[in-house]
């Protein structure tokens, strides 16, 4: 019999864990927190919140507990806070194409609810089977599918959170288009939970679309690869994904067999949607670019639904490659897109020289998931990998871009800059900051800039 | 008259004349001297002739300014900011005055920065489809620079001949395109902007996803309240292989609205879905010929795009929905000629209204696109319950209405009942689960209908963001937020130039 605390008080004590056995499965890198509170309502976050910021108590809030492993190692953790219990669809008006949802509703649930109506959130991300939409804005995560669809900042209409104090806050609305007040929302995407902790999210949906084809172009060189690439963008063909990727990439991808065949090392795969006369133009013209780019080998796969079939292998590639290798590196590059060769040759050399495996998965739209794989020794792999990241870090910097470390051992993140360089717009950050959260009890430390 | 959520009592506080502001323009103050050895005697306007123009925005109100200075770059504006720090007035960018809430309005007096010297653009990058600009670049002027590269910005509010990109970052303006292709915030990846105190910064990065929180996303909309832009990096966005433009002409309003809802619910996203109410068109058509009809209850102009295929494709789908509910004809432009006017109709119809009335008010709500029907017949009837005509034109693929309540400001009683049926239909759009606000901006028209939509402790947080940018308050002031009480006087509003609007 523990004394009841606080949180058995604010959610009932059926809802409050502290054995170590359980506390042990809400580790971020390693820290552990000391209780675990599953709040079922906004109300009781904003309880919860006041309560931690009145002790000085570091919170962390999660979802599926997926994607804990991004950014640094927390400063402190006293409070999990599990919106799984938040688990409801709260409104949906499919003739308006919106939604309203607490942030422990599955993508898997989501997707179902939404495909009754034909209709989808474009979010195909990694851990897409058990992540949560709460876990997947809050960290940002993005998609094959925003070369045509964008990314969650152009789809999500509002949110509801709690701030550092304890206010219960929103902003946007639940319409597709509002200039009402600023829109503190946006903030929310990627800033994992440091500013507030997500109740509520509003998202416009969009129709499924139907006829989905994708394809996959073998070729031998980047450079081929990569043409093929540009001839589509200046193309009028407008693809829901389009991406390049090593054939080192590919095995995680669940690519096809034809990787290798006719020295392929190389693949764009490229997905679509529409009637049979509409797709039927898209294979004309990516047949006439493939031969103009000498691809060696070209496949094709129908399937309806874009979150299923080859979308959904690659959004699977972060975690098919760290199942494959827990100690894989994964290192998330952003250039603009005519430096794509720069930036692979850069990784290229940089795994070379510090005798890696290396994986290529480039989104058209310049950014790149790179993983490094270290053979066996896993002493001697830190310091390869460490050296390969700062390497690549340094020349993504010097194109103008910017390379963060996602995913590696916790461990490791000691010797590592896992958000880059100091940036020039941090103070702005820190400012941000402090309005949401004044005493600092939000995920401490994981942010950019140890914020 | 309606009871406000949180508004209960009528402010009218915003109408006041602030004149001990006022009082300053008179004198030959030391700043005006130190910003005329700054920028030359030219840049630096303080006549009141030379103001009058500067008091008005596309909006009801009026505020005139200290002064009116005109930076030729980025250390200009670092210098004037400096200035008024030190001599605490208020700042307030500005680019055409296009806006229609009141956002570049000197509320508190002060310096209007205008940024029509700083309209260079920058860089085009034809390659990766981005360009940097300056704040005062025309709207249009960017897409017409990189169009021999099959390229455009997608961003077109009515008002893009004359708007800059400038004010469309701080309005985070729409257009009647916003609907398939976002608006200005889904369009900009990086801002350098020099904030209240003085200090340079550079937000966001034209290669994507670049770490941190999203800045440019929070900066873009909030209404020259925490920073003035003075460089934007901006997507290029590829012209379509294909455009049709079709006019489906209707003899009820409720068909016109509900093939509205059948073609969002049916899962097309037209590149564009306008609608005209027929009193609007008959004024649009005795102004631009464009020859719609004179005698039908609402048009809808639709545009569909992509490849030839699918542009084909939707243009038949579309029309299938129209012919569904009983449009009298559906006509498709034949080419860009045709196009151009069916277009020029639309974005002139403010001007054409401004022809027959002496004022007019726009709303800006918006409503679930479900509840399109419901939102015209209420509409409707608040116009015969306080006896005004008004008009509808308006994007209705995004539920974003434009009623313009036709009246005579110069009488006061009329001014206080516009403002009466204005809040009633404001109120019913946040019933119907809307916004008060889709594309203008809160500004100073709107800051008293903020707590409609947030409680005081999310206004609380908002003002957070503010001071931690805008600490002195010196930016802008006034704006957005809900200002305190004032004594109630009413100014009769003068004759404003017509058609300066935009949608």
């Amino acid at each position: 019999m523990t004394f009841p605390t606080r949180m058995t008080v604010i959610v009932g004590s059926e809802y409050v864990r502290s054995d170590p056995a359980i506390l042990a499965d809400y580790a971020v890198d390693g820290c552990i927190p000391v209780e675990v509170a599953m709040p079922s309502s906004a109300a009781q976050v904003a309880e919860i919140v006041r309560h931690a910021a009145s002790e000085q108590l570091p919170v962390i809030a999660t979802g599926a507990r997926t994607k804990t492993g991004i950014g640094n190692v927390p400063r402190g953790y006293h409070y999990a806070v599990d919106t799984s219990r938040m688990n409801r669809v709260v409104a949906y008006d499919p003739g308006d194409l919106t939604l309203s949802v607490e942030p422990g509703v599955t993508l898997a649930k989501l997707a179902e609810v939404l495909a009754e109506h034909k209709q989808f959130l474009p979010l195909a991300v990694a851990f897409t089977d058990k992540a949560t939409i709460g876990g997947t804005i809050a960290s940002g995560v993005d998609s094959p599918l925003r070369h045509f669809y964008g990314t969650a900042r152009d789809f999500l209409l509002g949110a509801e959170f709690v701030t550092g104090d304890g206010v219960l806050a929103k902003s946007g609305g639940r319409v597709v288009k509002n200039v009402t007040g600023y829109d503190m929302h946006k903030l929310m995407i990627g800033s994992l939970g440091t500013l507030g902790i997500i109740t509520r999210l509003n998202f416009k949906t969009f129709p499924l679309p139907t006829g989905v084809r994708n394809w996959e172009v073998q070729f031998a060189s980047l450079d081929g690869a990569l043409s093929f690439r540009n001839r589509i963008t200046t193309s009028h063909l407008a693809p829901l994904t389009v991406e390049i990727m090593n054939s080192e990439a590919a095995g995680f991808a669940g690519g096809h067999q034809t990787s290798g065949v006719g020295g392929a090392r190389w693949t764009v795969a490229c997905g679509f949607a529409g009637s049979r006369e509409v797709t039927a133009r898209y294979e004309t013209e990516l047949n006439r670019l493939a031969g103009e780019c000498a691809a060696v080998a070209r496949v094709v796969a129908d399937g309806d639904d874009p979150q299923k079939g080859l979308v959904r292998s690659r959004c699977d590639y972060v975690d098919s490659a760290l199942k494959a290798n827990p100690s894989a590196t994964i290192v998330k590059a952003g250039v603009l897109p005519s430096q794509l060769a720069m930036a692979i040759r850069a990784a290229e050399d940089a795994a070379a020289k510090n005798r890696l495996r290396l994986a290529v998965n480039a989104r058209s739209v310049g950014v790149i998931y790179f993983v490094f794989l270290a053979g066996e020794e896993r002493g001697a792999a830190r310091s390869a990998v460490l050296r390969a990241c700062a390497e690549l870090q340094g020349a993504c910097g010097a194109l103008g871009g910017q390379a963060t470390i996602p995913w590696c051992p916790a461990e490791w993140k000691s010797g590592l800059k896992v958000w880059g360089p100091e940036r020039s717009d941090l103070s702005e950050m820190k400012k941000l900051k402090n309005a949401f959260d004044p005493s600092g009890i939000l995920s401490p430390g994981r942010f950019v800039g140890d914020i | 008259m309606v009871a406000l959520t949180g508004a209960e009592t009528r402010d009218y506080s915003r109408f006041v004349i602030a004149r001990e502001l006022r009082r300053d323009t008179l004198m030959a103050t030391p700043l005006l001297d130190d910003l005329k050895s700054l920028l030359g005697v030219d840049s630096v306007l303080h006549r009141p002739e030379e103001l009058l123009l500067y008091e008005y925005d596309g909006s009801v109100e009026t505020a005139r300014p200290t002064c009116v200075v005109f930076p030729r770059n980025t250390q200009d504006v670092v210098k004037i900011v400096k200035l008024a720090n030190r001599y605490n007035v208020p700042i307030v960018g500005r680019g055409a005055g296009t806006g229609l809430s009141g956002g570049a309005l000197a509320r508190r007096g002060g310096i209007v920065i205008g940024f029509s010297k700083m309209n260079r653009i920058l860089n085009v990058d034809i390659e990766n489809q981005q360009a940097t600009v300056q704040p005062g670049v025309v709207n249009s002027d960017l897409s017409a620079a990189v169009a021999h590269a099959g390229l455009h910005f997608a961003p077109d509010p009515s008002s893009q001949r004359a708007c800059t990109i400038g004010g469309n970052v701080a309005e985070n303006s729409g257009g009647p395109h916003t609907l398939a292709y976002g608006v200005t915030a889904n369009h900009v990846l990086s801002l350098e902007m020099v904030l209240p105190t003085g200090e340079l910064v550079r937000i966001g990065n034209a290669a994507l996803d670049s770490p941190g929180y999203d800045l440019p996303g929070l900066f873009v909309g909030s209404e020259g309240t925490l920073a003035l832009v003075t460089e934007i990096t901006v997507k290029l966005t590829p012209l379509p292989e294909s455009v049709r433009t079709l006019l489906a002409i209707f003899e009820t309003l409720d068909d016109a609205t509900e093939t509205v809802v059948d073609i969002t619910s049916g899962g097309i996203t037209p590149a564009a879905c306008e609608m005209l109410d027929g009193w609007t068109l008959r004024a649009v058509e005795a102004y631009v010929h464009a020859g719609f009809p004179l005698d039908c209850a609402a048009v809808l102009l639709l545009e569909v795009d992509g490849t030839c295929e699918l542009a084909g494709e939707s243009a038949e789908a579309v029309a299938e929905i129209c012919r569904a509910h009983h449009a009298r004809e559906v006509r498709v432009a034949k080419d860009a000629q045709e196009r151009d006017l069916l277009w020029k109709g639309r974005k002139n119809a403010f001007g054409a209204v401004g022809r027959l009335s002496p004022t007019y008010y726009v709303q800006d709500g918006v409503i679930p696109r479900t509840k399109l029907p419901a939102t015209l017949r209420k509409i409707d009837e608040i116009g015969k319950k306080y006896g005004f005509q008004i008009g509808n034109i308006f994007h209705a693929g995004d539920g974003n209405l434009h009623p313009l309540i036709l009246f005579d400001a110069r009488d006061a009683e009329q001014f206080r009942r516009v403002l009466a049926a204005s809040d009633e239909i404001i109120q019913f759009c946040i019933d119907m689960g809307g916004s008060i606000t889709g594309e203008h901006g809160v500004g100073m028209e709107k800051d008293r209908l903020m707590p409609m939509m947030f409680t005081d402790a999310e206004l609380e947080v908002m003002s957070r963001i503010r001071d931690a940018f805008n600490p002195g308050g010196l930016l802008n002031p006034e704006k957005i937020f809900p200002s305190k009480k004032g004594c109630g006087e009413i100014r009769s509003r003068p004759l404003t130039a017509n058609g300066v609007a935009r949608a």
